[in-house]
């Protein structure tokens, strides 16, 4: 993981500068990004030590980032409820729904044996993407301030 | 019903290669963490198909293609609700939770709420809970044993039950980690290739209506053993030879007794467990049918178990316990996304064996044993040294099933007795909790083999969304929730589940709407959960952890900031 992670930023550094300029390459230097082993003292600033401190700011940011990530679950969680939860109702009000045939399977058994999971993971996929940008927002907010 | 001959030989198998790993992981097991949570050190990828192989278990591999042979269309809520599950707990609990460090569900409890006396009560439902989903699957071990080799009913049990005892005691989470992984592939394995083989025997018979308009009918002279006794109702009067002797069933109720041997002539109409309503064609395809598990409430039924599922997965301590392994709140997202998809491809499988079994089985509908449908499929529909050697496949997939969710169920158990009620949980103590908490359901399995092994998961699925539920979802994203609060909702929500599932179990019979509400009780008991829990809250409001703040920066913040916030404790 530690080599790798230098290996790409080397290679990267050097890349852009000769692109650049024309001046030699800066010495290399092995890039650490973290390091679980051997926490660096690191002086903590800005918004980052109101976290830790809990001042009004830094829980008002807290607040912020629970409140998006909650509002992303609850909305996933419609779209999930309506899209399945509507189809027991629905296959009740029109039992003729049950005949209609795709591709030689009857739809309520197309609807829950197959065609579910697709959705449950697409839902899931979105999730991942969207909860990890808000993660990011928040750090780069925490960070930059 | 012929036994394959490969059988014995593959369940054997993969209980030796259960135990190898096993003891290859205990070599590796040195301390408390090793054992309970695997040193936190485990690949999503290798954690996924892990958590996947510890969630497949009886109910998956046999439980959903026997009720889809029995009521058809609507029961494909149960392996849809069982997949939605693990989307419930990647929105709402997976990575917050794995940020708290906790180990088990008590552990977050008293971290979030600082309260010993709600640690105690959560610990006390985390042991109900798993020894509930226990019983059936040392159950559905003896019955799968049963069927393919003839053994006694008790054998399987004890089989499972000593095997994933001595495991767990052994080696713990660590080795089980590597068991399960395994598992997981095994069972996928063994549930989908036979697939293939089915389907070219039912092309190769032209096709035959899985749904035709009478209802399923032998398609050649079949002899049934009946094994265990059992009344049946028979709809058309049928020329049948009993124990050697020509008769004839005549319309109304039989009964029959255990042993007796029954040869139906080829064409005949298959008579049909009492109580379990004709299902002929139509209505076998059509959604509805489901009313008949509900005191017949159909829709009422369907809906109670749709917030069962997709509500009690993030609630099984088994569950929780697999998202401590991961190194981090995002990778625990991950994860679940991966186990998602495994899930699903797993799902696709059990339904062609429901439907074909009407077909090449139908005997099962008689007997009312469908919950060994995809053991003796592929005997009945292909037949000779395929259909043999697919038998065994079967065979070792389900006890697969049993062995790896046993052992997570045993775990979390004996991880919870150990810290919470016999020990301070040392490794002395782990091993001692794993012993008692293997004992006791196989005590009860033995004891009680009439229950039916989807309606206990199912049940087990209804308390926990009663009561983790809340408790994890109001702790996760409410600040407002107080430990006197989660207490009385735990109490309230969870014991009305818990009260449900002893009367469904051991109570008398019920219809109309108190049976529905019995049966399928968590569409009331859920959301009195939830109004409880808040109500309570609301009312303590001065009992507010003064701690939340941090307790949320935890919870909540990206793993990158690596936030210094110290542990409430």
């Amino acid at each position: 993981m530690r080599s790798a992670l230098a290996f790409r930023c080397e290679g990267a550094t050097t890349g852009t500068l000769r692109h650049v300029t024309d001046r030699p390459p800066p010495e290399r230097v092995r890039v650490v990004l973290s390091d679980g082993r051997t926490p660096r003292p690191h002086v903590r600033t800005g918004a980052s030590r109101e976290l830790e401190e809990q001042t009004g700011v830094g829980d008002a940011l807290v607040r912020g980032l629970v409140r998006a990530q909650l509002a992303l679950a609850l909305r996933l969680a419609v779209v999930v409820g309506i899209a399945l939860g509507v189809l027991p109702l629905l296959f009740t009000v029109a039992p003729g729904l049950a005949r209609v045939t795709v591709a030689g399977l009857a739809l309520p058994w197309l609807l829950l044996g197959v065609l579910a999971y697709p959705l449950l993971l697409a839902v899931g996929w979105v999730h991942v993407r969207v909860a990890e940008r808000n993660e990011r927002d928040f750090a780069e907010l925490v960070e930059r301030s | 019903m012929t036994h394959s001959p490969y059988a014995l030989p593959a369940v054997v198998l993969v209980s030796l290669v259960t135990v190898a790993i096993g003891a290859y992981g205990v070599r590796l097991a040195r301390t408390t963490s090793d054992f309970l949570v695997a040193s936190r050190s485990v690949s999503p990828r290798w954690n996924a198909a892990a958590i996947g192989g510890e969630y497949l278990s009886a109910a998956s591999f046999l439980g959903v293609a026997g009720l889809v042979m029995k009521y058809g269309v609507d029961m494909l809520w149960y392996p849809v609700g069982f997949a939605a599950g693990y989307l419930a707990l990647q929105l709402f609990v997976a990575a917050p939770l794995r940020r708290s460090g906790a180990f088990t569900i008590p552990d977050f409890t008293e971290a979030r709420l600082g309260s010993r006396a709600l640690r105690r009560l959560a610990a006390g439902f985390v042991v109900f809970i798993g020894w509930l989903y226990l019983v059936p699957q040392l159950q559905g071990a003896g019955l799968t044993l049963g069927t393919v080799t003839g053994a006694p009913y008790w054998v399987g049990a004890l089989v499972v039950g000593a095997v994933v005892t001595a495991n767990v005691a052994s080696g713990g989470m660590r080795s089980i980690t590597f068991v399960q992984a395994f598992q997981y592939w095994l069972k996928l394995t063994a549930i989908s290739f036979p697939v293939a083989f089915l389907l070219l025997a039912w092309q190769h018979d032209g096709r035959p209506a899985l749904g035709p308009p009478a209802e399923p009918a032998f398609a050649r002279a079949t002899t049934v053993r009946v094994e265990t006794a059992v009344r049946v109702t028979v709809d058309t009067p049928t020329p049948v030879t009993v124990d050697g002797r020509p008769g004839v069933f005549r319309e109304g109720v039989q009964d029959l007794r255990a042993g007796t041997r029954v040869t139906f002539p080829a064409g005949a109409a298959v008579p049909h467990v009492e109580g379990l309503a004709a299902r002929a064609g139509p209505a076998w395809l059509a959604p509805g049918a489901s009313g008949d598990m509900a005191g017949g409430h159909a829709l009422f039924g369907v809906y109670s178990l749709i917030l069962a599922t997709f509500l009690g997965t993030m609630g099984l301590p088994h569950v929780l316990v697999r998202f401590y392994t991961n190194p981090d709140g995002a990778a625990a997202r991950r994860t679940t996304l991966v186990v998602l998809g495994l899930l699903g491809a797993f799902y696709l499988f059990p339904t062609v064996y429901g439907a074909l079994g009407r077909v090449y089985a139908p005997e099962l509908l008689m007997t009312g044993r469908t919950d060994a449908v995809v053991l003796v499929l592929p005997g009945a529909a292909v037949g000779g040294m395929t259909g043999h050697v697919l038998g065994g496949l079967v065979a070792a997939g389900a006890f697969a099933a049993f062995l790896s969710t046993s052992s997570g169920l045993m775990v979390s158990v004996a991880g919870v007795l150990s810290t919470d009620v016999v020990g301070r949980g040392s490794v002395r103590d782990f091993r001692l909790a794993a012993l008692v908490a293997g004992l006791v359901p196989l005590f009860l399995a033995l004891r009680v083999s009439g229950l039916d092994v989807s309606q206990v998961v199912g049940l087990a699925f209804a308390v926990a969304a009663s009561s983790f539920c809340p408790l994890l979802v109001l702790g996760i994203w409410w600040r407002g929730l107080t430990w006197v609060g989660a207490a009385a909702g735990l109490a309230a929500g969870g014991g009305s589940a818990v009260a449900a599932v002893l009367a469904a179990i051991a109570g008398p019979p019920l219809t109309g709407w108190p049976g529905a509400l019995v049966a399928q009780p968590a569409a009331w008991t859920v959301p009195l959960a939830f109004a409880v829990m808040i109500a309570v809250s609301l009312a303590t409001r001065d009992r507010v952890p003064e701690d939340v703040g941090r307790t949320m920066l935890r919870l909540h913040a990206p793993d990158a900031l690596r936030m210094r916030v110290r542990p409430s404790a």
